[in-house]
């Protein structure tokens, strides 16, 4: 018997060796110093994080795959990579204060961040469907248990015990639908997978259940209506932080898979598909609106908006050409950078137990804080797609990507849906700057690491809402491999 | 194209049939007699000191959790050893990584604590 | 210096940066000085490169400035760049201008508010935007700035967000201005979707050959376009938000909702002309729009008594006038109505400021009388934009109204002269009304407030009268009738397109007729005013014998004096009451907030779906899996 060992480069998997080796340090260290003195945890994490994007930049432009076709080596996979480190890098920054207001600041929260983003990064690389899988659960397991960090609270009990229930129940059908994607072609490989259907089994029954299944367990992890049910509860449930984390990192993640997925290997049977998504992107985006209206808890105001932001990231996704790749990278880095700044301040202004999470509590924010407050609006205007902000260029690109692919309807949905974003968005700067305080929120202590966190995010907002080229020209590259499109 | 998978809807109405047909007859023919005795649970001849259901301490729950883990450890390690030659060094490296991080993991659960009974 | 035209909206924007950030720290006088100089800066920049532009050979003009490239995607490029040509020129000295004077005005009217450094900032930021919508050179930059200058109306007008008032009508106008902008926005991807390009130049070139008159698309852009015009123009049906407008500080009222933001509908209108020739129903839908919200409002503003009330739906009138001009396809006149109309309102604006600033914040006019003799300087800057805006010669306001009521005849329907003659009248009337109430006859202001009346500092008067020159001497730049006198149309006229009809030409003569008929008109409605809030024991003998047949109409009407209140004012009142309090506030403003309220109401409802219980989320991916296999076999 001969086996053949594949020939791989282990710099093409750098950014991944780095966290996993950083990841199992900080397990290691965790179990052997002595408590109370693990104030640098995060600022490790920190640094390999640092460490793998300086290594990504520094594999930009490899092209191909590795690992036995196992992971692709590209700029979509690198983009993506970014992405996630720049939130888990913010996320952090984020947490530090808060967790340690809940005396909750285990050293296991960074380690299992760190491990998400191996996951996340995997999903965004895989080459093979089971790999793609694995990836979604090593995500998976660790929101689980950071959902449920707060041990004692009955609300973070909760949203962690949903999580991990109806994310077991969406897996089965994603692992469903992969099986099923197997019987109609015989492989699991992407790259196989789209030669089968190049060669015609596109009209194959298995195929087309198969592909359903697959925009079931990712319409979960996106929340897409009628799958997001979970979402508003369990944003509300996790601590802040995490919540955060979830609805950027999770969401982008899904999505990179899905992406990947229907770009690479379903673009020849766009006719099969692109209905369907246009059913759950108009339904995702106008659930998602309107009922975050009534809505005066702002973790769950958010959660509503995070639905319709995939709605708009389906969007993108139905328009199926290049300009919706492109588009579709640029919202992801916009939506990462806004929700995270509206969280952080979220964090900033609820504080101790979350007193302090009603809209409500945002009356007169404008005078207490003027700083904070022009922070919230400069995020809530991002995130309602008003110029001159990130949110803006990327709606616009976007539904540009919609027109252009002939979805005429879709973009106007699309623009109605905004406009009513713009009521509950603007509600929360109206408050802040319209209203006498109703709480007396006391000293909000700003954190060098939290502050830093707010500027990034505000002034990448503006920055890439001002001057979207580069990051248009980056994405642009990240998109060529899909020449299907 | 739906009719090719006709089969299978008659298998899975034969297997249901099938089942809910023996355990209907049985129910239907069988003779049964009910003594206070004989409807006890069974706990191997002996006569049941407490109600079977009372909560565990979490400890066994974290216990089982660690042998399964590391059990599969273990189950990794055969079909390694039987294609031991044939992989050579590649294969020695490849798992003295798998291990390697298991041990992280034992040497985290170790430090916390997790092993410790009381 | 025309490559550095960028420089134009970019200086304002540091103001708002300075003020904004530092405002609170540093001393008042700072606050003023950079306020008012990052405005001063790019006014002296704009007559400069005004001049420059003057010398350019033809073929260089107009002049494209690109600074860089903003958006591209696809085929779709979006520059920031700048367009400097005659319409853009002429809008950026009317803007800049008009802008720097009512800053030094604010300075001296907010000296005493607490938000001091929060005003100015706000005002820097709206001139930065108001800039950009003029000077921008594609439609999307153009909007950048036209949601900018609907931003800033909002936070301006909610500027004493403590009043509730003040942030109703803060919300009411950012409301309804979305719905206007919704229309705009769909226009800009109609045009982008036909044309391929959203810059102006390359868009009106293509739309020239490409399109027949009368094409289904360009219709529909225009319509499109002319629904955010609406808005922002404050025109039917969506004018309401304008009058409650009047609930920010004065000098926003004059800079904002009279002199730039609100014309900025007629601008682009008036920018888009090549395709709006092409499309004669949506000229028609200009034109009959313009007409009736002049007509209306106009009438609405015979029966207000608040000062800043009758102001603000006199600006309406005056749009729609600007708007029936660019129906009838006097795109130029419309453009010198805007400007003329920026002097003598805006100065009408700081007047009643002036006014309210010395009646200690009272804005009824029954409560004042007699103000001529406490607050000269004033009155006779009143007079002089009163003049202007009824259309006396040779006020700013008689050439561009004389030019409008002209064009509606020979170039659209005698019913649009009608209309607008009418409206004239009215206007004549109820500025005179309102000159009369204010300043004239017995004073009926409390014994309390009198004993505090004085002339405002210089610093507020002095922009009154630069104004007052302006509102005097500025329609001068376009006499009519005189080959080569009408310096402004000769100007403009290479940027603006012209309707494909027959030339027609009359003699001389019929247009001094029509000239002298408009000032009598005018002349008309002040002298009724006149009778009626002067002279109002004596009304009916004298006026009867000098002019008798004119007479006999106002004196069926308007009769006696006991019968006055009874026949006329009643029922007009009653009449903008029912128009005010049903129209207005029942229909359109209950539509708008009939729409917002059926969101909300569907909002509450669809949350009750989150029950929270795990298996009824199960049971939704459950459908949703079903839903998936249901479409794929159902096919």
């Amino acid at each position: 018997m001969t086996i053949s060992i594949p020939s791989i480069t282990l710099s093409n998997i750098g950014p991944l060796l780095t966290l996993t080796v950083a990841g199992l340090l900080l397990l290691l260290m965790d179990a052997l110093t002595p408590k109370g003195k693990k104030g640098y945890f995060p600022y490790l994490s920190l640094i390999a994080l640092v460490i793998a994007a300086v290594q990504t930049t520094m594999l930009w432009n490899r092209s191909g795959t590795d690992f036995a076709r196992m992971i692709y080596v590209d700029n979509f996979a690198f983009f993506f990579y970014l992405i996630f480190l720049l939130a888990t890098g913010l996320t952090i920054l984020i947490s530090i204060k808060y967790l340690e207001d809940y005396h909750r600041n285990l050293e296991e929260y960074y380690t299992l961040l760190i491990f998400a983003t191996i996951g996340m990064m995997l999903m965004a690389a895989g080459g093979h469907l089971i790999l793609i899988f694995l990836g979604l659960e090593i995500l998976s397991i660790a929101i689980y248990i950071l959902a449920g960090l707060f041990r004692e609270d009955v609300k973070s009990n909760e949203a962690a015990l949903k999580y991990l229930i109806l994310g077991a129940f969406s897996s089965a059908f994603l692992l469903f639908g992969m099986a099923m994607l197997y019987g109609a072609t015989g492989s699991l490989f992407l790259d196989d997978l789209a030669q089968a259907i190049k060669a015609g089994v596109g009209t194959n029954p298995l195929l087309l259940f198969g592909m359903g299944l697959l925009i079931v367990g990712f319409g979960f992890k996106v929340s897409s209506v009628p799958f997001h049910m979970w979402t508003p509860d369990v944003y509300e449930g996790a601590p802040t932080s995490v919540t955060a984390f979830m609805s950027v990192g999770t969401k982008a993640a899904a999505f990179a898979a899905l992406v990947r997925i229907f770009f690479l290997v379903f673009p020849e049977i766009k006719m099969e598909w692109n209905m369907l998504l246009w059913g759950l992107a108009v339904a995702t985006m106008t659930l998602g609106n309107v009922v975050a209206i009534a809505q005066t808890n702002i973790k769950r105001m958010l959660a509503y908006s995070s639905i319709a932001h995939a709605g708009y990231l389906l969007v993108a996704l139905v328009a199926a050409n290049q300009l919706g790749a492109i588009s579709f990278l640029y919202y992801l880095v916009a939506y990462t950078l806004m929700n995270l700044g509206a969280f952080a301040i979220v964090i900033l202004v609820a504080r101790k137990k979350d007193d302090y999470i009603n809209i409500y509590d945002y009356c007169g924010l404008g005078f207490q804080y003027p700083a904070l407050a022009a922070a919230m609006s400069v995020f809530m205007f991002a995130l309602a797609g008003i110029p001159p902000t990130a949110g803006f260029v990327g709606k616009f690109y976007v539904f540009s990507a919609a027109v252009e692919a002939g979805y005429i309807w879709l973009a106007i949905i699309g623009v109605m849906n905004s406009l009513i974003s713009v009521f509950y968005y603007l509600r929360i700067t109206v408050l802040m700057y319209m209203r006498p305080a109703e709480a007396d929120l006391g000293p909000v202590t700003m954190t060098p690491a939290i502050s830093s966190a707010v500027l990034v995010t505000a002034a990448g907002v503006l920055a890439i809402g001002v001057f979207p080229g580069p990051l248009y020209e980056l994405a642009l590259n990240s998109v060529k491999i899909f020449v299907g499109l | 194209m739906l009719i090719s998978y006709l089969p299978i809807l008659v298998y899975l109405i034969i297997s249901i049939g099938l089942a809910v047909l023996i355990v209907a007859l049985s129910e239907a023919l069988g003779k049964k007699t009910h003594t206070a005795v004989k409807d006890l649970p069974y706990e191997c001849g002996m006569v049941p000191i407490s109600d079977a259901r009372h909560r565990y301490a979490v400890k066994f729950y974290v216990i089982t959790m660690f042998f399964l883990v590391f059990d599969i450890e273990a189950i990794f390690l055969y079909p390694w050893g039987v294609i031991f030659k044939p992989l050579g060094l590649f294969g020695l490296i490849e798992m003295g990584v798998f291990i390697l991080i298991l041990m992280v993991g034992l040497a985290y659960v170790w430090g916390k604590g997790a092993l410790e009974w009381e | 210096m025309i490559e550095y035209v960028w420089l134009v909206p970019l200086v304002p924007i540091l103001g708002f940066l300075f003020n904004g950030l530092l405002g609170k720290r540093v001393p008042k006088w700072l606050v003023s000085l950079v306020g008012c100089s990052v405005i001063g800066i790019p006014f002296l920049i704009v007559i400069l490169i005004f001049r420059e532009y003057l010398q350019l050979p033809a073929d260089a003009k107009p002049v494209e400035v690109v600074v860089y490239n903003w958006i591209s995607s696809g085929n779709f490029n979006a520059l920031a760049a700048f367009l400097v040509d005659p319409l853009s020129l002429i809008m950026m000295l009317v803007v800049s201008g008009v802008s720097f004077i009512i800053h030094i005005y604010s300075v001296g009217y907010m000296h005493d508010d607490e938000g001091y450094p929060r005003y100015f900032s706000y005002l820097n930021l709206f001139v930065f935007a108001m800039l950009v919508l003029v000077s921008a050179n594609n439609f999307l930059l153009m909007f950048v700035g036209w949601e900018g200058v609907g931003l800033c109306s909002y936070l301006l007008i909610g500027f004493w967000y403590e009043k509730q008032s003040a942030s109703d009508a803060g919300k009411k106008a950012f409301v309804v201005n979305r719905i206007g902008d919704f229309g705009f926005l769909l226009g800009i991807f109609l045009i982008f979707w036909t044309f391929n390009t959203i810059n102006f130049r390359e868009v009106f070139s293509i739309a020239g050959t490409n399109f027949e008159v009368g094409s289904l698309v360009i219709t529909a852009i225009t319509l499109l376009l002319f629904v955010g015009a609406t808005g922002k123009s404050a025109q039917l049906p969506l004018y309401v938000w304008l009058p409650d407008a009047m609930e920010g500080p004065t000098p926003v009222s004059a800079l904002i909702h009279a002199a730039t933001m609100v014309t900025a509908g007629v601008y682009m209108v008036a920018r888009c002309s090549a395709l709006y020739v092409l499309a004669p129903v949506s000229l028609t839908v200009v034109a009959i729009v313009g007409a009736a919200t002049a007509i209306l409002s106009a009438s609405i503003g015979l029966a207000q008594n608040d000062i800043k009330r009758v102001l603000a739906y006199s600006t309406v009138s005056q749009l729609g006038y600007m708007f029936l001009a660019c129906g009838v396809g006097a795109f130029v006149a419309g453009i010198f109505h805007l400007m003329t109309h920026a002097f003598f309102k805006a100065l009408l604006f700081l007047g009643s400021g002036s006014v309210i600033h010395a009646m200690s914040g009272e804005q009824d006019m029954r409560h004042m009388g007699d103000l001529k003799k406490h607050l000269p300087i004033t009155y006779w800057t009143f007079i002089m934009a009163t003049l202007a805006i009824a259309g006396i010669f040779p006020f700013a306001g008689f050439f561009s109204k004389d030019e409008i009521l002209y064009k509606s005849l020979v170039d659209g329907h005698i019913l649009y002269w009608l209309i607008a003659a009418a409206a004239a009248f009215m206007t004549a009337f109820y500025m005179f009304r309102l000159i009369f109430m204010t300043f004239h006859g017995e004073s009926r202001v409390d014994h309390e407030v009198l004993h505090h009346v004085h002339e405002s500092p210089p610093v507020m008067t002095l922009p009154l009268i630069a104004l007052a020159v302006l509102s005097t001497i500025g329609g001068f730049v376009g006499i009519p009738i005189i080959e080569g006198a009408n310096v402004f149309h000769d100007f403009l006229a290479p940027a603006i397109a012209h309707v494909h009809r027959p030339e027609i030409h009359y003699p001389i003569s019929f247009e001094v007729s029509m000239m002298v008929v408009s000032v009598i008109i005018a002349l008309l409605g002040i002298n009724t005013a006149y009778r009626m809030y002067i002279k109002r024991p004596e009304l009916p003998q004298i006026v009867t014998e000098k002019i008798p047949l004119l007479y006999d109409l106002i004196y069926h009407k308007y009769y006696v004096d006991e019968l006055y209140a009874a026949t006329v004012v009643n029922p007009i009142k009653v009449g903008s009451d029912f128009l005010w309090k049903g129209v207005d506030e029942q229909v359109v403003d209950g539509a708008v907030n009939g729409s917002a309220g059926v969101i909300e109401w569907l909002s509450y409802h669809i949350r009750k779906l989150e029950t929270g219980y795990v298996q009824n989320y199960a049971l939704a991916i459950l459908i949703g899996v079903f839903i998936i296999a249901g479409y794929y076999l159902g096919r």
